[in-house]
C-alpha cells in the first residue's frame, strides 16, 4: 500500500509539472490556433492518449491536455523504469501482482529521480489534485501488467534513449514557449507536421521531409523522431480506445479553454475588436479556398509540361464527375495546405481513380413475351452428385488442400545507378556494362561462328562445282549451289555486321576506360577498384595477311559473281522488254511512222513505264571489268573499317577489380561525405504476392560497390495461383524512414521450374525518383555532366538489378507443390465476369464468339482498358480462329483420367449399365444380386421392364385404366411420387444419432425411483407383467421373417339367412327369434339340416377368411349372428423385391381383406336311402361382407385393435338383418343406435417393425415469420400438456411449402346437381354430399409418399387428381358443409383403423355429427361404433382449437369451442386472427361427366370382370345367365338412387323372376379409381369358388357418373343354382 | 439368374484373437461379414459368436479366443469386398453384458497369411449424465446394427471412444482372380504381412 501511495504522489507531481507547463504555454501562445490544425490535432492527441492509457494519469485528472504534453507524460511514465527484469517468484498466484508492484515502484522512483534532476527548478509546490477512486487503482494494476510487456520491448532502448527524453522535453518546451519561431528551428507547423506525419499513409515520405528541412540544425529532432516510432505502433494497435477517448478529449480541451477565458475576463475589461480587425484576424485564421481555376503550372513541378497520357495512347479511365467549382476549391485547398504536390497527376489534374459506376445496369434484360421467359428460365433437373474426392484429385494425393509452395531466392541487388554514384561510378557502371556486353558477345562469338559458316559454305559450293566429286546429285546441284550462294551472301552480311559491332564495342570500352582514367586523374582519387587491362595477342603477320587477302579475294569473287548473275538476269529482262517494246514500236510505227525515231531516242521513257530493270540493260557487257575494281575497292574499305587489320594484334580487354580505392583521409571532403552517405544507406526488399506483402528481407547496408547481398530464401505457402509476384526495393537513409525505390515484377515460374533447378536470374528495375545530393554523388533524375563547362548533360535514373530465382518447391515425396492448372484460368474468368457483356447480349452470347465480337465492336470497348484485356484477347483469338477454343466447359478436368473405359464402351456394356442402374437405385435393379461378370451372360430381358417403364413414362396407357382421365392422373401421381421419393431417398442418407446408436434415455426421478424400487423386487414375480415387444429395424430381415398376426375375436349382428319362401316369415318374427336363440346354443345345432328346412336350421354359420398378398387363412366356422371365434391367424408377409428397408415397407400397397362368409351346407344326396349310411353335402360359402385394412395402417400403427364395421352390401340376397331381434335380446340401447354388423379384431406384425420416420426437413414457408413462431409455441405448449394429442397447425402443401392449416378451410360450392336432388331435405343433401366426397378414391399419402410427410392438396387439386387421403376428403367435405351453411369443423384425432386422421364435425340443431369423409358415413356424438376414438384438434376456417379436456373420446367431451377451459384456441385476444387468405380457389367448377364414356366404361368393366371370373375357374365351365344379368342391370341404378329400402322390393322382384333358382349374390359398391381394385374386390368375395356343376353366374356393372368425373361403380355378382 | 463364372474364393481362418483390454475380462466376440450385393457366401457361417474367454494368467494378460472362422465367398464383382465386423461384449461391474468394442476390417485382398490388428471403439454417451446413467444401469450406447461400423455413411453423427485391439489372423486363398483380370498381387509367401500393429502394444 505504501508503494501505491508513493506512486500516486509521484504521479501527481509529474502531472503538475506538465499541467504547469501547459498552463504557461497557454498563456504565452496566442489563443488563435489555426482551426484546421486543431482539427487534426485532436485525433493525434487522442492517439497519444493510448500511450497515455498505460500511464497512471488518466483524463479525469488532467482536463487540459495538449498533444505534446500528453506525449511527454506517456513517455515519462513509460520510459522511466531502468531495468526491470521479471522477478521469479515461487508463488504463482501472487507473482504477477507482486512483481508488478515491485516494478512499478522502481519505475516510479526512477521517473521521479529523473524528473527531479531535470525539472527541479520548474516544479512548484506539489498539490494533489484529486483523490483517486478505487477503480482507478484497479486500472493502475492493469496498466502495470501491460507495462511488463512493454518494458521488455523497449528495454534495449533505455540506455540510449532514457536521457533523450529530458532533452526532448526541454526542446519542446523551448519551441512551444517561443511562438515567433527563430530561424533554424522548426516552425510550429513544421513541428506539428513532424509529429503528426507519422500517421500519414506514406510514412517514408513524410518522415523524410521534415528531416530534410531540419538536417542542418536539428539533429536532436531526428533522434526524437526515432523515439516516436514505438509509441505510434502501440497506438495503432488500440484504435478502439482511441475513438472512445476522442470525444472525451475534445470536451476536456474545451473545458480547459473555458477556464482560461474566465481568467482573462477576470483581469481585463471587455475589449472590443473592430470589424476590420476581426476580419483581418479572421483572414489570418480562416482559409477560404478560392473557386477560381488553378493554372496548370501551379499544380505541376516547375518547368514541367503537362503530359496527357491519353494522347499518348495510354488508357485512362473515365474520371468521376465532379463539378468544376468543387474541383477548383479542392485544388486551391490542396495547393495551399499541402504544397507537396503529390495530389496532382502529370496532366495537372487531381489524381483520380476511374469512375467505378457502370453506365448501364448489369441486370439481365427482361423479356417481354411470356413464353420466352419460360423458355429461358426452364429449369432442368440434374441429380446432385457428391463430390467428396474431387478436391483431393485436383490437388494431388496426400497433400493437405492448398498447400503449395513457391520458393523465392533473393540473392542480392546491384545498382547500375544510384544517387550516390560519383561520376567515376557512373563511368564504372558504364564500363562494367559494356564489359558484360563484351563478355556476352565473346561467349557467343557470333563473328567466329559466321566466319566458319561462310568457309563451310564456300567449300561446299566449290565441291558442288566440281562434278567429279559429287556424281550422284547431278540434277540437284545447280539448285543447291544457288541456295548456297544466296546463303553465303546472307552470312557474309551478318558476319560483317557482327564484326563491326565487336569492333565498335571494343572501341567504346577503350574510350570509356580512357575517360575514367582522365577523371581519376582529374579528381585525384579513385573510387572504384575497376581496372581495365588490354591484352594484346600477337598474331603471325604473314599468315594473317594471307588469310586476310584470301578472304578479300573470295569476297570479291563472290560479289563479282553475284553482279554477273544479276547482270544476266537483267539482260534477260531487258531482252524480253526489248522485244515487247519492239512489237509495240512496230504497232506504233504502223500507226505513226514519224514517231519511230523519237521512240528510239527515248527508250528509257517507255521502259520506265514497264517494270524498272529495263534501264540497265541499255549498256550490256562493258561494266564487268569496271566493276571488279570498284567492288574490290568497296570490299577493302569495308574490311578496313570492320575488320582487324592484318598483323594488328588482337586486343582482349580484361576488367578486374584489382585497383585500389583511395582511402577516405586522402579524399576531398565532398567525397568523404558521399562515402559516409553510402554507409548510412541500407536496403531491404519486400516480397508481395498478389499485391499483399508476405515477407521482407533483412535490412542490409549498401556496400561501397553498390551491391547488396541478401541471400535469403522465402518459402511462400500459397493457396491460389499467383497472379503477381513483386519485389519492392526499399531504401533506408540513416535513421529516417524508408523510401520505396522501385518495384520489381518477377515472372511467375513455369510449372516445370522447381527448386534446385531454377537458374538465378537478374531482373532489372529502375526508379523515377529525383534525388539531388550535396556531395560528390551525382544524384538521380537530375542532369549532370562530366565536362567542366557543363555541356553534354546526362540524366540518369536510379536503376539496378535484383538477382533472384523463383521456383516451385518440391514436397516431401518429390511432388512439386504447384497449384493445379485450373486455378490459372481464374484470372481470365473473373475478367470475363467483370465485363458487361452479359447485360447486353445475355449469357448465351458469351459462348458465341461472333456475337461477342460484334458486341465488342458495337460498344466500342476501349482496347487499352486493362480490364478489357482478356476479353479483347479472347475476341481476337476467336475471330482470327488461330487457336482452338473448346466449345464446352469441362467441369471436372481430371475426370478423363479416371475413366477406365470410354463412355461409349460404358454405355454399350450391359454389365456396366446394370451396375450403374443399380447404384442409382433404380427400383427394378435396386436389389439385383450378383451381376454377372460377362456381358454375354446378361440377358436382354433384364432391361425389358425398365425400358418399358421409361418408354411408358410419357405414353398414357389406357389399357389398365379405361378412363383416360384417370390414366393421366395416375401418371401424374406416379411422377409426383417418384420425385418425392427421390427427395426422400436423399433425405434418408441423413442420419441422426438415434438411427445409429441405441442409447437409454436419461431416466427422470420417477423412473429412477421405480428402478431403484425394482432392485428390491423379487427376481421372478408371481404375476408377470407384459413386456413391450422389441422393435426390429427393417435392415436385417428376409422373406418369412415377418408375419402378420390377425386375431379375430368376435362379430356382432351378422346377417342371417332368409328362407327362400320368406313370405310367412315376416309375420312370425318372434317365433324365429326363439328358435334362433336355441340355435345359438351349441347343443341344438346339427349339420344335418336340410337346406329347405328353415326352422330347424341355424340362421347363419359364419367364418372369417383373411387374405393378404394372396395368402388365405380362415377361421373355423362359428354359428349364429353373433359368433365368437377368438382365433389367431398367421399370414406371412413378403416385401416387394425382398427389400425390407423402411422406405420399401412404407410403400407396400397391399390390403388385408377380412371377409366374412356364411358356410352353407347343401345336401346333395341323390338317394334318400343312403342317408343313413353316408353324408353327401356340398359346402357353399356365401360372402357376407368384408373389412379392408391397408397394410400401411398396420405398419404405422404397429397394432390395430378394435371393433370395425363390416362392409356389407346393401342388398344381400337370401340374408337379412334382424334388427328387432337384437332389441329383443336386450342389448344395450347404445349399440342399437347404429346399424350394421361389427367385427372385433386385433392385428399386428410379428416382429414389430420400427416405422420409418417422416423426413426431418424444415420446409420453407411463405407464412409470416411471427405466425410460424406462434405455431411453434402453440404446438410446444400443447405437446407439453398432452403429448399424445397431435396438434395440427401447419401442413405441407403439394409444392412442399408449409401452410397454415386454416387456409384450407373455406366455403366451397358442392356440385349443383347434388344440391338439387333433395331441395327440401337438408339432411339428405348433406348425406349425398358426403357420399359424393367418399366416392373420390382414397389413396393414402403414406403410400404414395412413403413416410415422407403428409401432403395436403387443395380441394381443386384433390378433385383434379381424384385421389387423396383423409385430410383431402375431410377438407372438401368440410368446405361443402360450410358452403351449405352448416357449422362445420375439421376434427383431427385417432380413428380406427386409420390411426391419426381427419374427420368432419358438424353441428346440427341439438347435437353434433361426426362424419367419416372417406366412407360418407356419419355418426352421432354418442355412437359407440364411431370409428373416431379420440379428438385432439378442431380446425375451423379462422381458428384452431386444441382439446384441453381431460378426455379425448368424442363420447366424453364437449364440443363447445367457446369454452376456453375446454378448448385452447390458437387465435385469441392476444393474437387476433390476421385474416389469412385461403389457398383454396374461389369456386369449384364442375363439368358434367360424359355419360357415354361412363356407359362405355361400364361395358368394359363388365367384360373384364367376366373374363376374370372365367379365368379364376379354370377347371369348370362358367355359364352366364343372361336373363338374370339383364335383370340385375336394372336393379343397379335403383340402388344408386336410393340405397335404403330397396332390399325388399328387390328381393321380391327377383323371386318373381327367378323363382326356380337358388340365388346368392350381392351388389358391390366402390368408388372408381382403377380396374384392379374392382377385380380384387370381386375376387375376395369368392363368388367364383362355387363349383356346383349346374351353377350359373350373373354379373352386372353399373357406373354412375357424378360431376367432375367422380364415378360410382356398382358390381352385382350373383350365382344361381337351379332348384331341382 | 445367369451362371456364375467367376468364383472368388477367399478362405479365411480367424485363428487367433488377441484382445487386449487392461481392465476387462470375460469377453466374448460376435462377428459377422458385410459384403456387397454381388457377393454370396458359399460355405461357412457368416455370423457367429465366440466363447467367453478370461485373461491369461501370465504376464501378457491377453485374452485369447483362438476362434476359427471358415468362410468362402463367391462373387462376380470386387465391389463390396467382404469385411469382417467384430463386436466384443463383456460384463461390467454390475454383471451386465455391455459392449466393449466394435471394429471392422476388410478381408485381405491378396492371398496369403495376414495378421491384422483392429483398433476397437465404442459409441460414446451423448452427455455426462447419460454416461453416468448408462454406466449405472448397465445399458451402454450400442449401435443399432454392428454393420454400421463397416460403412462410412452416417457415422459423422456419432462419437466414439477407442478401446483395445483385436488381432486377427487371416489365411486367404483366391481362385480364378487373375483369370478374370484382377491381379491381387503375387501370392504372399512371406507369412505375416499387412500393416504392422500400432506401436505401444504389449507383445
Amino acid at each position: 500500500m505504501k508503494s501505491k501511495e508513493e506512486k500516486v504522489k509521484i504521479i501527481s507531481e509529474e502531472f503538475i509539472d506538465d499541467g504547469e507547463d501547459a498552463e504557461e504555454e497557454r498563456q504565452k501562445k496566442p489563443l488563435k490556433i489555426p482551426r484546421q490544425k486543431r482539427k487534426k490535432q485532436l485525433p493525434t492527441a487522442s492517439r497519444e492518449e493510448m500511450v497515455l492509457e498505460n500511464s497512471p494519469v488518466d483524463d479525469q485528472q488532467e482536463p487540459v491536455q495538449k498533444g505534446p504534453d500528453t506525449r511527454l507524460l506517456g513517455m515519462t511514465s513509460r520510459r522511466g523504469p531502468r531495468s526491470l527484469p521479471p522477478i521469479p517468484s515461487a508463488s504463482r498466484t501472487g507473482f504477477a501482482e507482486f512483481s508488478m508492484r515491485e516494478r512499478m515502484r522502481e519505475k516510479l522512483q526512477a521517473a521521479r529521480s529523473k524528473a527531479e534532476s531535470a525539472l527541479l527548478q520548474e516544479i512548484p509546490t506539489p498539490r494533489p489534485r484529486r483523490l483517486r477512486s478505487p477503480t482507478e487503482k484497479e486500472s493502475e494494476t492493469e496498466f502495470g501488467t501491460e507495462l511488463d510487456r512493454e518494458v521488455q520491448r523497449t528495454q534495449q532502448d533505455h540506455d540510449s534513449q532514457g536521457h533523450s527524453r529530458v532533452k526532448f522535453h526541454d526542446s519542446v518546451r523551448k519551441i512551444k514557449s517561443k511562438p515567433p519561431v527563430p530561424p533554424g528551428f522548426p516552425s510550429a507547423e513544421e513541428a506539428y507536421n513532424f509529429f503528426t506525419f507519422n500517421f500519414d499513409p506514406e510514412p517514408e515520405e513524410s518522415e523524410e521531409k521534415p528531416k530534410a528541412k531540419n538536417r542542418h540544425g536539428a539533429n536532436r529532432e531526428e533522434k526524437e523522431g526515432e523515439e516516436e516510432e514505438p509509441p505510434v505502433q502501440e497506438g495503432v494497435s488500440k484504435t478502439d480506445e482511441e475513438e472512445w477517448l476522442d470525444g472525451k478529449d475534445v470536451e476536456d480541451l474545451l473545458l480547459g479553454l473555458d477556464h482560461t477565458a474566465e481568467d482573462f475576463v477576470a483581469v481585463r475589461p471587455a475589449d472590443y475588436q473592430s470589424v476590420h480587425v476581426r476580419l483581418q484576424k479572421e483572414k489570418e485564421l480562416l482559409f477560404v479556398p478560392s473557386r477560381r481555376t488553378v493554372p496548370t503550372y501551379k499544380k505541376l513541378p516547375e518547368n514541367v509540361q503537362p503530359r496527357y497520357l491519353e494522347d499518348e495512347g495510354l488508357y485512362i479511365g473515365a474520371r468521376p464527375e465532379v463539378p468544376r467549382t468543387n474541383q477548383n476549391i479542392m485544388e486551391n485547398r490542396l495547393l495551399t495546405q499541402e504544397p507537396g504536390r503529390r495530389w496532382f497527376g502529370d496532366d495537372g489534374r487531381i489524381l483520380a481513380l476511374p469512375n467505378p459506376i457502370k453506365p448501364v445496369p448489369s441486370r439481365p434484360p427482361m423479356l417481354t413475351q411470356e413464353q420466352d421467359i419460360k423458355a429461358e428460365l426452364e429449369t432442368l433437373y440434374k441429380k446432385a452428385v457428391k463430390y467428396i474426392h474431387r478436391s483431393q484429385h485436383l490437388i494431388g494425393s496426400g497433400d493437405a488442400p492448398g498447400n503449395f509452395q513457391l520458393d523465392i531466392d533473393i540473392s542480392g541487388l546491384i545498382f547500375t545507378h544510384h544517387p550516390c554514384f560519383s561520376r567515376e561510378h557512373v563511368l564504372a557502371a558504364k564500363l562494367a556494362q559494356l564489359y558484360d556486353q563484351y563478355l556476352a558477345r565473346r561467349q557467343r562469338n557470333k563473328a567466329k561462328f559466321l566466319t566458319d559458316k561462310l568457309h563451310a559454305l564456300r567449300s561446299a559450293v566449290q565441291m558442288g562445282l566440281n562434278p567429279a566429286k559429287t556424281p550422284k546429285t547431278l540434277e540437284t546441284t545447280p539448285k543447291t549451289i544457288n541456295e548456297y550462294k544466296s546463303e553465303i551472301r546472307q552470312t557474309r552480311k551478318l558476319r560483317d555486321a557482327e564484326q563491326e559491332k565487336d569492333r565498335t564495342l571494343l572501341k567504346t570500352i577503350i574510350k570509356v576506360w580512357k575517360e575514367m582514367k582522365s577523371l581519376r586523374e582529374f579528381q585525384r582519387f579513385t573510387n572504384t577498384p575497376l581496372k581495365l587491362v588490354l591484352r594484346k595477342e600477337k598474331v603471325d603477320q604473314k599468315a594473317d595477311e594471307e588469310a586476310y587477302e584470301a578472304e578479300i579475294q573470295a569476297e570479291i569473287n563472290e560479289l563479282l559473281e553475284e553482279h554477273t548473275e544479276e547482270y544476266e538476269q537483267r539482260m534477260e529482262v531487258y531482252r524480253v522488254t526489248l522485244q515487247q517494246w519492239k512489237a509495240w514500236k512496230k504497232a506504233q510505227r504502223a500507226k505513226k511512222k514519224k514517231k519511230k525515231q523519237e521512240a528510239e531516242e527515248h527508250p528509257a521513257d517507255e521502259e520506265r513505264e514497264e517494270p524498272g530493270p529495263g534501264e540497265e540493260p541499255e549498256k550490256p557487257a562493258p561494266p564487268e571489268p569496271v566493276d571488279r575494281a570498284v567492288i574490290e575497292q568497296q570490299v577493302r574499305e569495308r574490311a578496313a573499317q570492320s575488320r582487324r587489320r592484318p598483323g594488328e594484334p588482337t586486343l582482349v580487354p580484361e576488367l578486374s577489380l584489382a585497383g585500389s580505392v583511395t582511402p577516405n583521409d586522402q579524399c576531398p571532403r565532398v567525397e568523404v561525405m558521399r562515402r559516409e552517405d553510402i554507409k548510412r544507406r541500407s536496403l531491404f526488399l519486400k516480397v508481395t504476392f498478389n499485391n499483399k506483402e508476405v515477407s521482407r528481407t533483412e535490412s542490409r547496408p549498401l556496400g561501397a560497390d553498390f551491391r547488396v547481398h541478401f541471400g535469403q530464401i522465402f518459402n511462400l505457402q500459397i493457396f491460389n495461383w499467383p497472379e503477381s509476384l513483386t519485389l519492392q526495393v526499399y531504401e533506408t537513409v540513416g535513421h529516417s524512414g524508408t523510401t520505396l525505390l522501385a518495384e520489381v515484377f518477377l515472372p511467375i515460374p513455369e510449372t516445370t521450374v522447381v527448386s534446385g533447378r531454377a537458374p538465378i536470374e537478374e531482373v532489372e528495375f529502375s526508379s523515377n525518383q529525383h534525388v539531388t545530393l550535396d556531395h560528390e554523388g551525382v544524384g538521380s533524375g537530375v542532369p549532370f555532366s562530366f565536362e567542366a563547362d557543363g555541356g553534354n548533360q546526362l540524366i540518369l535514373m536510379t536503376s539496378g538489378k535484383v538477382s533472384n530465382s523463383v521456383a516451385w518447391a518440391i514436397g516431401e515425396n518429390g511432388i512439386p507443390l504447384i497449384p493445379p492448372l485450373s486455378q490459372q484460368n481464374i484470372g481470365f474468368r473473373s475478367a470475363l465476369k467483370r465485363a458487361d457483356a452479359i447485360s447486353s447480349i445475355g449469357t448465351s452470347g458469351l459462348t458465341d464468339m461472333k456475337k461477342l465480337a460484334k458486341w465488342a465492336a458495337e460498344s466500342k470497348l476501349d482496347p487499352n482498358d486493362p480490364s478489357n484485356g482478356p476479353l479483347m484477347q479472347l475476341i481476337s483469338v476467336a475471330t482470327s480462329g488461330e487457336s482452338y477454343i473448346p466449345d464446352f466447359f469441362r467441369l471436372e478436368q481430371l475426370q478423363q483420367e479416371f475413366n477406365f473405359v470410354s463412355d461409349e464402351e460404358l454405355n454399350r456394356s450391359k454389365r456396366f449399365r446394370l451396375l450403374l442402374l443399380r447404384s442409382q437405385e433404380v427400383p427394378e435393379f435396386r436389389h439385383y444380386k450378383q451381376i454377372p461378370l460377362y456381358d454375354r451372360e446378361i440377358m436382354e430381358k433384364v432391361f425389358q421392364d425398365y425400358e418399358k417403364r421409361l418408354r411408358d413414362r410419357n405414353v398414357i396407357e389406357t389399357k389398365d385404366h379405361i378412363d383416360t382421365h384417370r390414366a393421366t392422373v395416375a401418371k401424374y401421381l406416379q411422377q409426383v411420387r417418384e420425385s418425392v421419393i427421390n427427395r426422400f431417398l436423399i433425405a434418408k442418407h441423413h442420419f441422426l444419432l438415434s438411427d445409429l446408436v441405441v442409447e437409454e434415455e436419461v431416466p427422470n426421478i420417477s423412473i429412477l425411483g421405480l428402478s431403484l424400487f425394482k432392485l428390491a423386487e423379487q427376481k421372478r414375480p408371481l404375476r408377470p407383467r407384459r413386456k413391450g415387444r422389441k422393435k426390429v429395424t427393417a435392415q436385417n430381415l428376409s422373406d418369412g421373417d415377418i408375419k402378420l398376426l390377425v386375431n379375430i375375436i368376435r362379430a356382432y349382428d351378422i346377417p342371417v339367412r332368409k328362407p327362400t319362401a320368406s313370405k310367412f316369415h315376416q309375420t312370425s318374427r318372434s317365433s324365429r327369434t326363439f328358435t334362433e336363440k336355441h340355435a345359438a346354443s351349441p347343443t341344438t345345432h346339427s349339420p344335418a339340416h336340410s337346406a329347405d328346412y328353415p326352422l330347424g336350421q341355424v340362421l347363419v354359420r359364419p367364418f372369417v377368411e383373411v387374405s393378404f398378398q394372396r395368402t388365405i387363412c380362415h377361421t373355423t366356422t362359428a354359428e349364429g349372428p353373433n359368433p365368437s371365434w377368438n382365433e389367431e391367424l398367421e399370414l406371412p408377409f413378403r416385401a416387394p423385391n425382398g427389400d425390407y428397408s423402411t422406405g420399401s415397407l412404407q410403400s407396400v400397397k397391399d390390403d388385408v381383406f377380412i371377409n366374412i362368409f356364411d358356410e352353407v351346407l347343401y345336401d346333395v344326396l341323390e338317394d334318400d336311402r343312403e342317408r343313413g349310411s353316408g353324408i353327401h353335402t356340398r359346402i357353399e360359402r356365401h360372402w357376407l361382407g368384408c373389412v379392408k385394412i391397408p397394410f400401411s395402417t398396420i405398419y404405422f400403427q404397429a397394432r390395430i385393435d378394435g371393433t370395425f364395421k363390416i362392409d356389407i352390401p346393401p342388398v344381400l340376397l337370401g340374408y337379412s338383418k334382424e334388427r328387432s331381434m337384437m332389441m329383443d335380446r336386450g342389448f344395450d340401447s347404445v349399440r342399437s343406435l347404429s346399424e350394421g354388423s361389427y367385427i372385433t379384431l386385433f392385428i399386428t406384425l410379428e416382429p414389430q417393425l420400427v416405422p420409418g420416420e417422416s423426413v426431418r426437413e424444415k420446409f420453407d414457408s411463405q407464412e409470416d415469420e411471427k405466425l410460424l413462431q406462434a405455431t411453434e409455441k402453440f404446438r410446444a405448449e400443447c405437446a407439453l400438456k398432452f403429448p399424445n394429442r397431435q396438434c395440427l397447425t401447419t401442413v405441407v402443401d403439394v409444392s412442399g411449402k408449409t401452410v397454415f392449416v386454416t387456409r384450407y378451410l373455406k366455403p366451397l360450392n358442392p356440385p349443383q346437381e347434388l344440391l338439387d336432388a333433395y331441395p327440401n331435405n337438408p339432411q339428405a343433401t348433406a348425406e349425398l354430399v358426403a357420399r359424393y366426397v367418399s366416392l373420390i378414391p382414397f389413396l393414402p399419402d403414406t403410400v404414395s409418399f412413403a413416410g415422407v410427410c403428409d401432403l395436403w392438396s387443395t380441394s381443386d387439386q384433390f378433385l383434379d387428381l381424384l385421389a387423396g387421403d383423409e385430410e383431402e376428403h375431410a377438407v372438401l367435405l368440410c368446405n361443402y358443409f360450410l358452403s351449405m351453411g352448416k357449422k362445420a369443423w375439421l376434427v383431427t384425432g385417432n380413428a380406427i383403423p386409420e390411426g391419426p386422421t381427419a374427420y368432419v364435425l358438424t353441428r346440427e340443431q341439438s347435437h353434433y355429427l361426426i362424419w367419416n369423409p372417406c366412407s360418407g358415413h356419419f355418426y352421432g356424438q354418442f355412437d359407440t361404433f364411431c370409428p373416431l376414438k379420440s379428438v385432439s384438434c378442431l380446425i375451423g376456417p379462422d381458428n384452431i382449437w386444441f382439446n384441453i379436456q381431460q378426455y379425448d373420446s368424442p363420447l366424453r367431451i364437449n364440443f363447445d369451442v367457446t369454452k376456453p377451459k375446454l378448448w385452447k384456441s390458437f387465435f385469441s385476444r392476444s393474437l387476433p386472427y390476421p385474416g389469412l387468405s385461403s389457398v383454396q380457389p374461389e369456386e369449384l367448377i364442375y363439368q358434367r361427366t360424359d355419360k357415354v364414356a361412363a356407359a362405355e366404361l361400364q361395358d368394359r368393366i363388365e367384360k373384364i370382370l367376366k373374363e376374370k371370373i372365367m379365368d379364376w375357374r379354370p377347371r369348370h365351365l362358367t355359364r352366364w345367365n343372361r336373363y338374370c344379368t339383364s335383370m340385375l342391370r336394372h336393379f343397379l341404378p335403383l340402388l344408386e338412387r336410393n340405397q335404403e329400402d330397396v332390399e325388399d322390393d328387390h328381393r321380391a322382384e327377383l323371386l318373381k323372376q327367378l323363382g326356380d333358382y337358388r340365388f346368392s349374390g350381392f351388389p358391390l359398391h366402390m368408388p372408381y379409381s382403377e380396374v384392379k381394385p374392382l377385380i380384387e374386390a370381386v375376387y375376395s368375395t369368392g363368388v367364383h369358388n362355387i363349383d356346383a356343376p349346374n351353377v350359373e353366374f350373373a354379373l352386372a356393372v353399373y357406373v354412375h357418373p357424378y360431376p367432375r368425373n367422380v364415378l360410382s361403380v356398382w358390381i352385382y355378382v350373383a350365382s344361381l343354382i337351379r332348384n331341382r | 439368374m445367369s451362371k456364375l463364372c467367376w468364383t472368388c474364393l477367399s478362405r479365411l481362418f480367424l485363428k487367433y484373437y488377441d484382445y487386449i483390454f487392461p481392465e476387462y475380462d470375460d469377453l466374448y466376440c460376435k462377428y459377422c461379414f458385410v459384403y456387397g450385393q454381388d457377393w454370396a457366401p458359399t460355405a461357412g457361417l457368416e455370423e457367429g459368436i465366440s466363447q467367453i474367454t478370461s485373461k491369461s494368467q501370465d504376464a501378457r494378460r491377453a485374452l485369447v479366443w483362438n476362434f476359427p472362422i471358415d468362410v468362402t465367398f463367391k462373387s462376380t464383382n470386387p465391389y463390396g469386398w467382404p469385411q469382417i465386423v467384430l463386436s466384443v461384449y463383456g460384463p461390467d461391474v454390475f454383471g451386465n453384458d455391455v459392449v466393449r468394442g466394435y471394429g471392422a476390417v476388410h478381408v485381405p485382398l491378396s492371398p496369403g497369411r495376414h495378421k491384422k490388428t483392429i483398433p476397437m471403439f465404442v459409441p460414446e454417451s451423448t452427455s455426462k449424465l447419460q454416461k453416468f446413467t448408462s454406466w449405472f444401469m448397465g445399458r451402454r450406447p450400442e449401435y443399432t446394427d454392428p454393420k454400421v461400423v463397416a460403412q462410412g455413411e452416417g457415422r459423422e453423427v456419432t462419437r466414439v471412444r477407442s478401446q483395445g485391439f483385436v488381432t486377427l489372423l487371416f489365411n486367404v486363398v483366391t481362385k480364378d482372380m487373375r483369370k478374370l483380370g484382377y491381379d491381387t498381387g503375387p501370392p504372399d509367401t512371406q507369412g505375416v504381412s499387412g500393416p504392422s500393429p500400432p506401436q505401444g502394444l504389449p507383445r
